[in-house]
């Protein structure tokens, strides 16, 4: 395992990301509410860039006490999304939402000041 | 401390470039060695609407092309269109992205595109469909099906087909006016890049009308295939109970394929064309599997419903071509292995991507599958389709 720099923790601003390589690894480092999250970039589905993609709030069906469903709205999970079909990661886990025993690969994240490392 | 090196880069979403979106397929093509791999995709698009300035030019009835002229290709006006979160309100960034796309080879812009994410994939050649006009069957009126289609298949063989030859074609048949279907084939059967001719699926003129029987006899004869290729119509009565794209698609991209499939074998058509070359397109593959079993299930019970038929269903069903796109991906892979066992997949599955639409397949959907041996991918990724629409079997393509 090593420590790779992924660089100033001010360079990345809440809600955005970067995308480290280390060695042959594609990593994915988010900033988002003050923590850092750390993936793998490849895909659990064809391989595709899973965490190049947009990030969004989940949706969530709004169903009624009587079990009436009332319409959609946004949740307060955010996910970030693989671009070339849509899979769907929860940032605090990896995990795919549609399926949570997949998960993608996790890597810590390091703070030391303010720089930023990846430990892979 | 002394650190490894990292190459760290931002994520953008105000630039947009195919062979870096698809950089992880090209990393899989240079893993799996494609460049030695004949790769044929039999179902792929481009977004012909782009280019509808062009393609309108070339309707002939002047009427009709001074109104698709002045509609400027919105959404309402003189074509159709259909409901359909096809991005997933975002999610797929390449459908804006695309936009902004520089593709490498400087011809016609829909030619470079093509040509960048068949290299990216490591594609050789690619049978190229349009999109918007998957819907037109369902244009309430005829005419327009049929000059919008003779004007799009005129400009494809021109700026397309004609000046590239790793991009093919099946040409766009007009089936809700049989006689203009039949003029189709006349027309275009023997342009360069012409390898078949496709019907859209969602539609309701019967395939066993006898209006098209001259056009199947005349496709027959050329030797070119005849494809159905599947979408939805949300405006169907059955699929208008559907809340949701996803209930709408999955449902209507089989539903007409296996409305047509039935008709096509009951009514006896493989009996009386029997060199009569058909596929059926971007139904995925369980459908088949499904229809087989149920339609022999009857026929042995209802011989006299079907009289032509000399076999059942099933064995003629297999002996006609599936496109792979979307596979279903079962947990359980003996699921997957019996489908492709039962529709005879090493000689009749071609694989298809469908790029760029939102649920695209790559090669490695087939490259990977632990139960096919050597030559059965070879043949289901290129060897058939390259005999089927006669192709050179060298591999052609340049991977990044």
């Amino acid at each position: 395992m090593a420590e790779w720099l992924v660089g100033k923790a001010s360079d990345i601003k809440d809600g955005d990301r970067k995308v480290v390589t280390a060695g042959k690894r594609e990593i994915g480092v988010f900033h988002k509410d003050g923590a850092f999250y750390a993936y793998s970039n490849t895909c659990l589905h064809q391989g595709g860039p899973a965490c190049e993609g947009v990030m969004i709030a989940n949706v969530i069906d709004i169903i009624n006490p009587d079990r009436t469903y009332e319409g959609q709205t946004f949740g307060d999970k955010t996910h970030f999304v693989c671009p070339w079909h849509g899979w769907e990661y929860d940032l605090k886990t990896g995990e795919m939402v549609g399926d949570r025993k997949q998960k993608l690969r996790k890597y810590e994240v390091l703070k030391r000041g303010d720089d930023i490392y990846v430990v892979a | 401390m002394d650190m490894p090196r990292s190459d760290v880069r931002p994520v953008e979403f105000d630039t947009f470039s195919t062979p870096k979106h698809l950089s992880h397929a090209s990393e899989q093509a240079r893993a799996r060695n494609y460049q030695d791999f004949l790769i044929v995709d039999v179902d792929s698009h481009h977004y012909e609407n782009e280019s509808y300035a062009e393609v309108f030019e070339y309707i002939e009835n002047p009427v009709m092309r001074r109104d698709a002229i002045d509609s400027g290709g919105r959404s309402t006006g003189f074509l159709n269109t259909q409901v359909g979160g096809q991005s997933m309100a975002g999610r797929i960034v390449r459908n804006k992205g695309r936009r902004l796309d520089k593709p490498r080879v400087s011809k016609h812009r829909d030619i470079g595109m093509t040509l960048d994410w068949m290299d990216a994939m490591g594609v050789d050649y690619a049978c190229l469909f349009p999109t918007p006009m998957l819907f037109l069957s369902a244009h309430p009126v005829p005419e327009v099906e049929a000059a919008m289609a003779q004007a799009y298949n005129r400009w494809l063989c021109e700026r397309i087909l004609a000046h590239e030859p790793r991009i093919v074609s099946m040409l766009y048949l007009p089936f809700n006016d049989p006689e203009a279907a039949y003029k189709t084939v006349k027309e275009f059967g023997d342009k360069k890049g012409v390898v078949g001719f496709m019907v859209t699926s969602p539609r309701y003129k019967p395939v066993h009308d006898n209006a098209f029987i001259k056009t199947y006899a005349l496709i027959e004869e050329m030797g070119k295939v005849l494809s159905f290729h599947a979408a939805y119509n949300w405006d169907d009565r059955a699929l208008g109970m559907c809340n949701r794209f996803i209930a709408a698609h999955a449902l209507g991209f089989m539903w007409f394929n296996m409305v047509h499939m039935t008709n096509w074998v009951v009514n006896g058509l493989p009996e009386r064309f029997p060199k009569l070359k058909v596929m059926w397109i971007e139904s995925g593959l369980t459908w088949a599997y499904s229809l087989m079993q149920r339609l022999d299930h009857s026929y042995l019970m209802r011989t006299s419903d079907c009289p032509q038929l000399k076999r059942k269903p099933s064995e003629y069903m297999r002996e006609m071509y599936y496109s792979t796109q979307p596979m279903e991906m079962p947990d359980d892979k003996t699921l997957l292995e019996a489908t492709f066992k039962q529709i005879k997949a090493e000689t009749q599955l071609l694989w298809s991507s469908d790029y760029p639409h939102w649920d695209f397949d790559l090669p490695s959907t087939i490259y990977d599958l632990p139960f096919l041996n050597e030559q059965s991918k070879r043949n289901i990724l290129g060897g058939t389709a390259a005999k089927l629409f006669n192709l050179d079997a060298k591999p052609v393509k340049k991977i990044p």
